[in-house]
């Protein structure tokens, strides 16, 4: 079996051009939607109470939430989870609430509401100082990734390979957050890891087509500089393909039977893996052409390039 | 790579015909570091079995296991009870038992033998699960994966220590001791008391001032001064300094932790975590507890301790031991298990002391316990000593409206000044247990739980069942394909990632590194992941066979170009998972240690056991003519 038979080169960077204004729509898109929807942070997040519940029997959902304001909480949000047996009550930390007591008092108020009784599976409750720390550590993350992967790409290949990678990475990122804005869903922090996990991941695909451009450029003496990213791009495309199809399979195992712990977790992946491919590919390469990378620039002595490489 | 094809071939023609093969050593060193992953790997096949384990119950008792442990197998025979093991560690004593009945019978049956007054007792026994591997195992201390709260189920806490709390106690404190030093001093002033982070201390003329700023600031090097003059006041301002506020944050926190420890051996808990995390936060993981508010109740009881005086009437012991306890007095046991009659009237309360270090005395060179009460504390202790001397005084843990002597010293003198010291027939260890237990006895600072996590257990099994599905069918469908796309280079790599897993699975189990649902979602990602390293290997060895190489030779060119792609990449990951772990905390944790670990025995299985294996298969093949490599297309055909 082989995917690719490719004969010639493909002209990626003919439509360079065009690959750029895509992604410059998709990331405006993104970034309205996040400025104008904004991310449904979970309680890790925002502080608050989380309790998963189940029942024997579906349980009607207005009867609880009735029972849960007469108790004093009439902000509750109270939704089915993953099956109709199984609810998830959400309450925001409140000046003056007993928060070390919301649990047994919701589980309490509820005992009497359906004919089946509660089980309590799960109950996280985090105070509103937690949560801010947890954004904070998520952003200084979030520099900490970007810094040491310019760092190191500044050092093993050129700035250019840097700025260019890091755009086209961050763009991904942005576009992930896009989509948790744009449909709402619940941005927790198996999320974060995960959109970090894909910056991690897609940075590798940006370093192995540039180490085809690198290695193009001191082989081949006649090609110009977009000829030479087409070949590099099409030499590792199939590559490409069939390592991104294969964490996806992985992705998708985890998407179908992992559950609702680890549904949008595999879900930030699968996003992050599509766009990873079609950023390093069609959007790191045309901006290593804009920002004017060229074969002068790898000619260094070899001696000087090895000391570069450690 | 159409174009550089021709300068390639004449490359491969020029060389010798290229052999693929691993030293000896080599081979040698693969297989051993397989071997030790396996048996690493094994104890998480076996499952765990039930198991009671028992601990110490109170925090005045040490628990001895060659004391114990025949207890327990005493207890056990007597039953007619059969363990199938019997493990001991410092803090504990662990048997396991064939079934959850029989471990059931066991618990009453050693919790009947241990704890022969159920109202006080000496020990915890507690219900827990041990794993099933075989002791030689265990001996080489090969576990099984620790698993976190949301796979076992449990409950989780997160205190926040009230610093802000601590400092205001000592300065209430402080502002009392002040006002004993200057009386005794005769330094007079015109009120004392705190104000915010500081005592302030108002005079009617500077030079007494100055007299009291002298007179503090020999008796303590806590605090820092400043003065200020208003209205026809002249006043002192006291404030502690950095090193005084560290220091009693520092021993709040620990207070704290110590505090916790004991009231949390109450619960019956296997396995309990209590960890400071930060400068002022204790993480509390109680595995397997589901009663929260139990739990809650009990981390936020206060326990305390009473100072009474001992009751030596010639007669009266002797008469209590006979039934007949005095009137006004209670029969206690001391530590060293003598009885001892103790008066009911308090003379003070843990309230009222400060501090207690374990040290040394003085003249003697004794291990001692230093105590430092507040300024009203050392006025009824100086009051109290003058009128007992010769006599003996007892100090009381009280917890759960039960007492215990900690200690029962004779009054030598009178005591002024709140600088207690207790001495005589103490070991260094003693001293060291005897201080910790004093200062146990309450908080030191207010705490609040900022953070509350339960899971029940019927969803932590269920974790642990989806994560294995995820990563066993992700696992599968690329093992498929591989072997599909790359036949037998697919089975190569498929064996390569299967090693990964192996390794990465006794990696974490040697660590005993925590594992959770997003570790277990880390492992199949990870191996999502390493697969890349295979394809790069085996896209690299088409292209060379299509450029014209020989077999043996698009081997060597295969592995070595792909190795610097391969390298670079795995570092650009690292650094994401590296700032994960940095950062990270909870669930992003859990992710970035298994993730982390995962890309370092990746590099590993797809480069160094992929290889051996392809060398093994082709590398003595001296005419190979073809590689299993699945379709090799060339352009034109």
């Amino acid at each position: 079996m082989e995917f690719f038979r490719i004969k010639k080169d493909i002209p990626f960077m003919r439509h360079a051009l065009a690959f750029n204004v895509i992604s410059l729509i998709t990331f405006a898109l993104a970034v309205l939607f996040l400025l104008t929807r904004g991310l449904n942070l979970s309680v890790e997040f925002t502080g608050g109470t989380l309790m998963e519940i189940n029942y024997a029997e579906a349980p009607q959902l207005e009867p609880i939430r009735q029972a849960l304001a007469n108790e004093g909480y009439p902000d509750a949000q109270v939704q089915n989870f993953g099956s109709a047996r199984d609810i998830l009550i959400r309450l925001p930390n409140r000046e003056a609430l007993d928060t070390a007591r919301v649990s047994e008092k919701v589980m309490s108020s509820l005992a009497g509401v359906s004919a089946s009784t509660p089980q309590l599976r799960r109950v996280e409750f985090v105070g509103p100082q937690v949560g801010k720390e947890l954004a904070t550590d998520g952003a200084m993350a979030l520099l900490l990734v970007i810094a040491g992967i310019m760092l190191y790409l500044a050092m093993r290949f050129e700035w250019r390979f840097a700025v260019s990678a890091i755009i086209a990475n961050l763009h991904d990122v942005i576009i992930i957050l896009g989509f948790f804005a744009f449909f709402q869903w619940e941005f927790s922090l198996a999320v974060l890891a995960a959109v970090l996990a894909v910056l991690g991941y897609s940075v590798n695909e940006s370093v192995v087509v540039f180490d085809r451009v690198r290695e193009t450029f001191k082989k081949k003496r006649g090609l110009d500089t977009p000829e030479v990213l087409n070949h590099a791009i099409t030499s590792t495309i199939s590559r490409t393909v069939i390592t991104h199809g294969s964490t996806q399979i992985m992705v998708l195992s985890m998407l179908l039977f992992g559950g609702e712990t680890l549904h949008y977790f595999a879900l930030a992946l699968t996003i992050g893996i599509c766009f990873g491919i079609y950023s390093s590919v069609l959007v790191a390469s045309p901006l290593v052409m804009w920002l004017g990378v060229s074969r002068e620039q790898f000619a260094k002595p070899k001696k000087q390039k090895e000391e570069a490489v450690v | 790579m159409g174009a550089d094809g021709p300068r390639h071939l004449a490359d491969v023609f020029h060389e010798a015909p290229t052999m693929n093969r691993y030293p000896l050593w080599k081979n040698l060193l693969i297989g051993f570091v397989l071997l030790i992953g396996l048996l690493y790997t094994l104890p998480n096949f076996y499952g765990e079995v039930p198991a009671v384990q028992v601990s110490s119950g109170k925090a005045t008792l040490k628990l001895d296991p060659g004391k114990v442990t025949p207890r327990i197998e005493e207890a056990l025979s007597a039953a007619g009870i059969a363990n199938t093991g019997i493990f001991v560690d410092p803090t504990s004593v662990r048997a396991r038992f064939a079934s959850t009945d029989v471990q059931l019978k066991a618990k009453d049956a050693i919790e009947h033998a241990l704890n022969p007054d159920p109202t006080d007792p000496s020990y915890v026994v507690a219900l827990n699960l041990l794993s099933a591997s075989p002791s030689w195992l265990t001996s080489l201390n090969a576990l099984p994966m620790y698993l976190g709260l949301d796979l076992r189920g449990g409950v989780h806490f997160l205190l926040q220590v009230d610093m802000a709390g601590a400092l205001t106690k000592r300065l209430d404190a402080t502002a009392g001791d002040l006002r004993t030093q200057l009386r005794d001093k005769t330094i007079r002033h015109t009120g004392i008391a705190r104000e915010g982070n500081a005592v302030v201390i108002n005079f009617r003329d500077d030079a007494t001032r100055q007299a009291a700023r002298q007179a503090i600031g020999d008796f303590t090097a806590d605090l820092q001064f400043n003065e200020r003059d208003a209205g026809g006041d002249f006043k002192l301002i006291a404030t502690l300094t950095p090193q005084a506020e560290k220091k009693i944050q520092e021993f709040a926190i620990k207070q704290n932790i110590t505090t916790l420890h004991n009231r949390i051996n109450e619960l019956g808990v296997a396995e309990p975590v209590i960890q400071q995390q930060g400068a002022d936060r204790i993480v509390v993981q109680l595995p397997g507890v589901q009663d929260v508010a139990k739990a809650k109740d009990i981390l936020g009881r206060t326990a305390t301790l009473e100072v009474r005086m001992v009751d030596d009437t010639p007669g009266a012991l002797e008469g209590a031991l006979n039934g007949a306890v005095p009137f006004g007095t209670e029969l206690y046991t001391e530590r060293g298990g003598s009885p001892l009659l103790v008066k009911k009237q308090v003379v003070l309360t843990g309230d009222r002391l400060t501090d207690a270090q374990p040290g040394f005395d003085g003249q003697t060179h004794e291990p001692a316990v230093h105590l430092t009460l507040d300024a009203a504390g050392s006025r009824i202790f100086r009051d109290v000593t003058r009128e007992n001397v010769g006599k003996r005084m007892a100090i009381l843990l009280i917890e759960k409206g039960k007492g215990e002597v900690i200690t029962a010293p004779v009054i030598r003198s009178e005591i002024g000044g709140g600088r207690v010291q207790i001495s005589g027939r103490m070991s260094t260890q003693e001293a060291t247990d005897v201080a910790l237990l004093l200062r146990a006895g309450s908080l030191a600072a207010p705490m609040e739980i900022i953070e509350e996590r339960t899971v029940g257990p019927s969803l932590g099994a269920e974790n642990i069942r989806k994560g294995f599905d995820s990563t066993m069918w992700g696992f599968a469908a690329i093992a498929v394909f591989m072997i599909a796309y790359y036949m037998m280079f697919g089975l190569v790599s498929v064996l390569a990632l299967a090693s990964n897993l192996l390794l990465l699975v006794a990696l974490l189990s040697m660590l005993q590194a925590t594992l959770t649902l997003p570790g277990i979602a880390a492992i199949a990602l990870t191996l999502g992941m390493a697969i890349d390293a295979n394809v790069l290997i085996n896209e690299r060895v088409r292209e060379e066979l299509r450029n014209g190489a020989t077999p043996q030779a698009a081997i060597t060119a295969g592995y070595d170009r792909a190795f610097d792609t391969i390298l670079d990449s795995n570092i650009t990951t690292l650094i994401a998972g590296i700032a994960l772990l940095v950062f990270g905390s909870g669930p992003v944790r859990g992710f970035a240690v298994v993730h982390c670990l995962g890309i370092m025995t990746s590099m590993f299985s797809a480069v160094l056991v992929s290889r051996m294996l392809i060398n093994l298969l082709y590398g003595r093949k001296r005419k190979l003519e073809k590689l299993s490599i699945g379709q090799v297309w060339k352009p034109g055909q």
